[in-house]
């Protein structure tokens, strides 16, 4: 019904699609635990992803204590230092920033944005719930077995993942492994839902180019996922073949302790070229919910509408399809052709061009609005430097030469970190403050909220910034003590320790972060249904927190875009998507 | 599970032309694919993901027998059987292959009568359909057993790359286990189909969603996808 054009009648016509049967949960069990309604998922998606994120956290002290102060703290051993480095990586890029995006961020947002009742498939929905738990305790389990937790890097390199020199080489990375397959699994059966939602599920008069850019980024971000993560369940599969049955698919000849081993005749570069296949579009599949809620968070905040909404869109799409093309660029120092160093970091460099779209948008938003310094607000403001920081490193990165002598060096660490921890984490952050109002009804704390965002920005900053300098001394990453070498100074050993100390001050904010999270829900302010004065739908449902179902009686009628602010001539200074044009004066409003 | 047949989406006099239109078409409200339900949407997005774990094992095998420095076994002489004193190359594969392709037919068959609500013919084909994959997963249980007894192991074989036994266990016991998936759905369709549940909508037990006959189709669409898989694991793993 495409060329029926809304914008210009008063009436829509007839649901195109009858309304859906929801679930209706019986008892306590099926509503609250068992629940198959996307709100209750998401939360539970989010809680589970924060506890093992807070593991996460932990670790990363332990390694800054070690880093800043060697050999003060005689119980990190050089063995337990990779494990936790290994584990950092694994819970936070996977266990954490995924499935908060998808699994939290995702369940709860698109059936309220796009103005569906719930998920297409909610049984399945929840099943997906159930096996990442299941996946997050496996992977948990790991800190209790024999040998503890694998040590080999998050990257799982063969053939040092599985042998004997590696700690948790008995049961650490067989657990690893099946975790991570139990992950691919559960976040398919969610991922399928997601992106069938926002395809097919949708409420009358929204257009796909009417979505707030939060679903364009989820939505894009779930596609890749579904065809990105194959590639690591192959690898697992492969590896995990590797270790229990002694297949060589990634094991060359190799001599061990002076006898040779059981392997010969795999590739290793084959799991890497796996492992990146996946490992590249998974750096945008948590960049791209971060984009599109960024892009929310400065449109309302700013009261303006977004600029260029075409092009965020292309450009989400163009990032997305790009990303699957540049995975060998992590690849530029494991021996593969020189011929594919030169493709593969034009093609990385070729990214730029949209993402640069997207921060000029985004600066071009904020240009002359009516910005409100909310916390949302400012941890979006932290969101663009951050990832401008990490994007320029990444030019660096990208190519070959500049590469070659700056790759395993801390460098590389804090590009990353500043790239795909930190922004994307400022994005959790400022959503989380966006819509804790919608999800519980309250907002959080204010004074709170500040301390906790000028500390976490200044501090992350404060131990990333310095990186960079130690990885140009040729600082190596992943050494557990640097100790005593001509060409690092005594004062990398003082910088050091500074940055331990900040890493310390940033994690205790998140402590302060968990409590307000838990404050605020007994003692925070009311918020009612649309505190900031949103125009995308998830703020106009009739309930707030949103009641089972979403909309009560009537799905509503979108009528406009998402970005419908300050509009010449309107009442308020934001137009809902769902109100009528008729209330409008004729001009101003976007189609 | 929202209403299945929307035959009238209704063809407006102002459609844009060209590549315009089309982008308007899929952009446009409720629904990217019209006459598309969610469940069939999702098991295509479904297989479009599968595609890429199939693809991932394929390109994985292909790359080790490629990078292999010993000789890889010659399949032809690898799956070749006695029969009746003859020497017959590839055969059981081959009966396999016609086997599963069989299947598709029935398959296929089955949906049609499904959509005209002929209960008994479209369990009929149903569980011919899940017989002939039993059977297809039986001759490849015997395929196994006798590789297995002439020495055939996952980190070795007498005859030369040991990524062979390697390869052929992991692809063909996913693909197997995929089979078997299928036979099971088939099943437990056929059991609704035949008990009538899709004539009165009754609501499944697990997702208390209403069933309708595109459940056949949907179990389709995975039953010819999977027969799909297996051409190509016979051209590049038997035939190569």
């Amino acid at each position: 019904m495409v060329d029926v054009p809304f914008d210009t009648i008063a009436g829509i016509p007839a649901a195109e699609a009858p309304d859906v049967e929801l679930y209706h949960p019986k008892s306590w069990w099926t509503r609250y635990v068992f629940s198959q309604d996307a709100k209750v998922i998401a939360i539970q998606y989010s809680i589970t992803a924060m506890s093992i994120g807070m593991v996460a956290l932990v670790l990363s002290w332990l390694m800054r204590l070690q880093l800043g102060f060697p050999g003060t703290f005689s119980f990190i051993d050089a063995n337990q230092y990779l494990q936790f480095i290994t584990m950092h990586g694994m819970i936070m890029v996977i266990y954490l920033l995924t499935a908060l995006f998808l699994g939290g961020f995702g369940n709860y947002l698109i059936p309220l944005m796009v103005g569906a009742r719930d998920m297409v498939f909610p049984y399945v929905n929840m099943l997906s719930y159930w096996v990442y738990l299941l996946a997050v305790l496996v992977l948990a389990s790991t800190f209790f077995v024999p040998g503890g937790p694998t040590g080999a890097g998050w990257t799982l390199y063969p053939p040092q993942a599985i042998l004997s020199g590696t700690p948790g080489q008995d049961w650490g990375i067989i657990l690893m492994l099946a975790s991570l397959i139990l992950f691919i699994i559960g976040f398919t059966m969610g991922g399928l839902n997601y992106v069938v939602t926002v395809l097919q599920a949708r409420t009358r008069g929204m257009t796909l180019m009417r979505l707030p850019l939060t679903v364009w980024g989820i939505f894009t971000a779930t596609v890749m996922a579904l065809l990105a993560f194959p590639a690591l369940l192959v690898a697992s599969v492969m590896l995990l073949l590797d270790r229990l049955l002694g297949t060589s698919f990634f094991m060359p000849t190799l001599v061990e302790m002076g006898e040779l081993t059981k392997y010969g005749g795999g590739s290793p570069i084959l799991f890497q070229h796996l492992f990146w296949f996946f490992g590249h579009p998974e750096v945008y599949i948590v960049a791209l919910p971060a984009f599109g809620i960024i892009s929310d968070l400065i449109s309302t905040h700013a009261r303006k509408n977004i600029f260029g909404y075409r092009m965020m869109v292309w450009a989400i799409v163009a990032i997305g399809a790009l990303s699957f093309v540049v995975w060998a660029h992590h690849m530029y120092v494991s021996g593969m052709n020189p011929y594919f160093g030169f493709f593969f970091a034009t093609t990385t460099l070729i990214i730029a061009i949209p993402t640069a779209i997207k921060v000029y948008n985004w600066v071009l938003t904020l240009w002359r609005g009516d910005i409100h310094l909310t916390i949302p607000m400012l941890f979006a403001l932290a969101f663009i430097i951050t990832f401008v920081n990490g994007g320029l490193t990444g030019l660096f990165l990208g190519n070959v030469v500049v590469d070659v002598p700056l790759s395993d060096t801390m460098f590389v660490v804090a590009h990353f970190h500043m790239v795909m921890g930190i922004a994307p984490i400022m994005a959790v952050f400022g959503g989380i403050y966006h819509w804790y109002p919608k999800v519980t009804g309250r907002m959080l704390n204010e004074a709170l909220g500040r301390f906790h965002f000028w500390v976490t920005f200044l501090g992350a900053y404060a131990v990333f910034f310095p990186m960079h300098y130690l990885g140009l001394l040729g600082v190596p990453r992943r050494y557990h003590d640097i100790g005593e070498t001509a060409f690092i100074p005594a004062s990398a050993h003082d910088l050091n320790a500074f940055m331990s100390v900040a890493a310390l001050i940033v994690g205790f904010a998140q402590l302060v972060f968990i409590f307000n999270l838990i404050w605020s829900l007994f003692k925070g302010k009311e918020a009612g249904g649309n505190p900031w004065g949103a125009a995308s739908l998830e703020w106009q449902t009739p309930e707030t927190p949103p009641g089972h179902g979403n909309w009560g009686k009537e799905l509503p009628i979108v009528y406009r875009w998402a970005y419908d602010y300050s509009v010449p001539g309107a009442g308020r200074d934001f137009v809902p998507q769902n109100e009528p044009p008729a209330r409008l004066s004729a001009q101003g409003a976007h189609p | 599970m929202a209403e299945t047949a929307l035959t009238n989406v209704g063809a407006s006099p102002a459609r844009l032309p060209g590549l315009r239109g089309i982008v308007a078409d899929w952009s446009s409200d409720q629904r990217a694919f019209k006459n598309v339900s969610w469940g069939k949407a999702m098991m295509w997005i479904f297989l479009l993901s599968d595609t890429f774990i199939f693809s991932c094992f394929l390109l994985s095998y292909m790359t080790a027998r490629m990078s292999t420095t010993v000789p890889w076994p010659n399949p032809s002489e690898v799956f070749a059987l006695n029969i009746g004193g003859q020497h017959i190359p590839l055969i059981l594969i081959a009966i396999m292959t016609f086997i599963l392709i069989s299947s598709s037919g029935t398959m296929a068959m089955a949906v049609n009568f499904g959509y005209r609500r002929d209960r008994i013919r479209t369990a009929a084909l149903m569980l011919a359909t899940a017989a002939f994959g039993a059977t297809f997963v039986g001759m490849q249980a015997f395929e196994w057993t006798k590789l297995i007894m002439e020495g055939v192991r996952p980190w070795g074989n007498p005859w030369g790359a040991a990524q062979f036994g390697a390869s052929f266990f992991m692809i063909t016991g996913f693909h197997g286990t995929h089979v078997t998936i299928g036979v099971i759905f088939l099943i437990a369709i056929a059991r609704k189909v035949l008990r009538g549940d899709f004539d009165v909508e009754r609501r499944g037990f697990f997702t208390s969603r209403k069933g309708y006959y595109e459940i056949v189709e949907i179990t389709g669409l995975y039953w010819h996808f999977v027969d799909l898989v297996w051409v190509f694991i016979f051209a590049l793993f038997y035939l190569w």
